[in-house]
């Protein structure tokens, strides 16, 4: 057992951190990406005028929100095995936070003002180019820092993809620490890549909200 | 009836001491947090830049390196650097503090800001010490404003307790996989986990808002009607939490 922390093991791991990073990255972008499309259209349905659609909707996110992620992934992951690990972890992730995202877009089309939707009615715009053109603009330009957030959020969950055998910055880590026996070294290292990756970016949420006046 | 759902009525004690051990890293996580966020929220707003600038570091080194690295940190790491291996579940419950500790500093130091001023004025005019202008006045305000973002907290907390599978603690997850590996019913197993994660978050939500009634009730707030059944929303969570960076 080695005591102490050992500066030649950190410097041997650091490259295949960074490699793993990538991954990390990577998962990270599409999973938002997935998460703000999904996210939206699923707050554009809970609003549809038949209850028949939003009750079942507002079910199922509810239920995918109370329920872990771990769980999720494993499950999918053993479900869909002929689909590539990393494939399978960026649309659950996606999914997952699909359902915090929605009600983020709900509270966002909240807060349009009702006197938009009137005068969409007035000018007889169909509901295509009413969400299109007037209400979904002035949604998602009060929801931005929200999702920047969630973004944040998933990135620092993103190591839950290392348990589906995604080679992402924690499964390098892992992999490096059990083989060198230097996990003291592969973990530190890991965590300051996400505190030097994380705290620049949700200072500049901080910003971007003050800046549109949150 | 499937074979998962018999081994899963045969293994009655295992799926119960699998259960009591995902409540336990709840209970105990969520305490060990409470506590840590109040410490570390009321250090936030101290006078002494000693005490604020240490509660600010804590809070973003907490909130910046993943739940995940800090569990594992603390199950393997630990022990080559100072030779004491924690047992799991207690690294499960030191992690689910520290980290969540500092999302629930944010939340204090958040709401104690949002009492309105004039409150503070009033208690100095009434000659009130800081202690006690902190215990009888501002504190119950706040209180209530903190409680729906620790729902949400708790819950989140409560969805991270399946990561105590991967340090071998023997976990509701645990406890599923081995049943789902010998009875081979990947879907239903699953299923089922995530359906018992959604019946514990519904309880959890249930008693905060109860908490929630009794802290308004005590302030004479309206407490809503119908507000025991609410869910919670992530909205509403957005919107409580100031400068919401997570």
């Amino acid at each position: 057992m080695n005591n102490g922390f050992d500066w030649n093991a950190a410097g041997d791991a650091l490259p295949l951190l960074l490699e793993g990073f990538r991954v990390t990255l990577l998962a990270t972008v599409l999973g938002t990406l997935v998460a703000a499309v999904l996210g939206l259209a699923v707050a554009v349905a809970g609003r549809a005028p038949s209850r028949l659609v939003t009750v079942p909707v507002r079910a199922v996110t509810e239920f995918v929100r109370s329920t872990p992620l771990l769980v999720q992934l494993v499950g999918a992951a053993a479900l869909f095995t002929s689909v590539e690990p990393l494939t399978v972890g960026i649309v659950v992730l996606g999914i997952h936070y699909a359902a915090y995202t929605s009600e983020v877009y709900r509270a966002g089309i909240d807060g349009v003002p009702k006197g938009q939707w009137e005068a969409c009615r007035a000018l007889s715009l169909g509901p295509r180019r009413t969400w299109q053109a007037v209400i979904l603009p002035q949604a998602v330009r009060n929801v931005l820092p929200a999702l920047g957030n969630y973004a944040i959020s998933m990135f620092k969950e993103t190591p839950f993809l290392a348990v589906i055998t995604v080679q992402e910055m924690v499964f390098e880590a892992r992999k490096y620490g059990a083989d060198h026996f230097a996990y003291t070294e592969a973990f530190t290292l890991a965590g300051l890549v996400f505190l030097v990756a994380s705290y620049p970016t949700s200072l500049l949420m901080r910003k971007l909200e003050k800046r549109l006046g949150h | 009836m499937s074979d998962f759902f018999s081994a899963f009525f045969d293994e009655l004690p295992q799926v119960r001491s699998g259960l009591w051990v995902t409540l336990e890293a709840t209970v105990l996580g969520s305490l060990a947090a409470l506590l840590l966020s109040f410490v570390l929220g009321l250090m936030s707003i101290s006078r002494l830049l000693v005490l604020r600038g240490t509660s600010r570091v804590v809070v973003e080194f907490f909130r910046g390196t993943s739940l995940y690295i800090q569990l594992f940190w603390l199950y393997y790491a630990m022990p080559t650097l100072t030779g004491y291996q924690l047992d799991p579940l207690l690294c499960g419950v030191v992690a689910f503090g520290l980290n969540y500790g500092a999302y629930g500093a944010e939340v204090v130091r958040g709401a104690i800001g949002s009492v309105p001023r004039g409150q503070y004025e009033a208690a100095v005019a009434l000659n009130m010490s800081p202690l006690h202008r902190m215990r009888k006045v501002v504190l119950p305000q706040a209180w209530v404003q903190m409680i729906p973002s620790f729902t949400n907290l708790l819950i989140q907390l409560l969805k991270c307790t399946p990561l105590l599978w991967l340090i071998s603690a023997a976990d509701l997850m645990t406890v599923v996989q081995q049943l789902r590996d010998r009875t081979g019913e990947t879907l239903t197993a699953y299923v089922t986990l995530l359906a018992v994660y959604f019946v514990l978050a519904y309880a959890l939500t249930l008693l905060m808002n109860l908490l929630e009634r009794g802290a308004k009730r005590r302030l004479g707030l309206p407490t809503g009607a119908g507000s025991l059944l609410r869910s919670r929303s992530a909205a509403e969570a957005v919107a409580a939490t100031p400068g919401g960076a997570r």
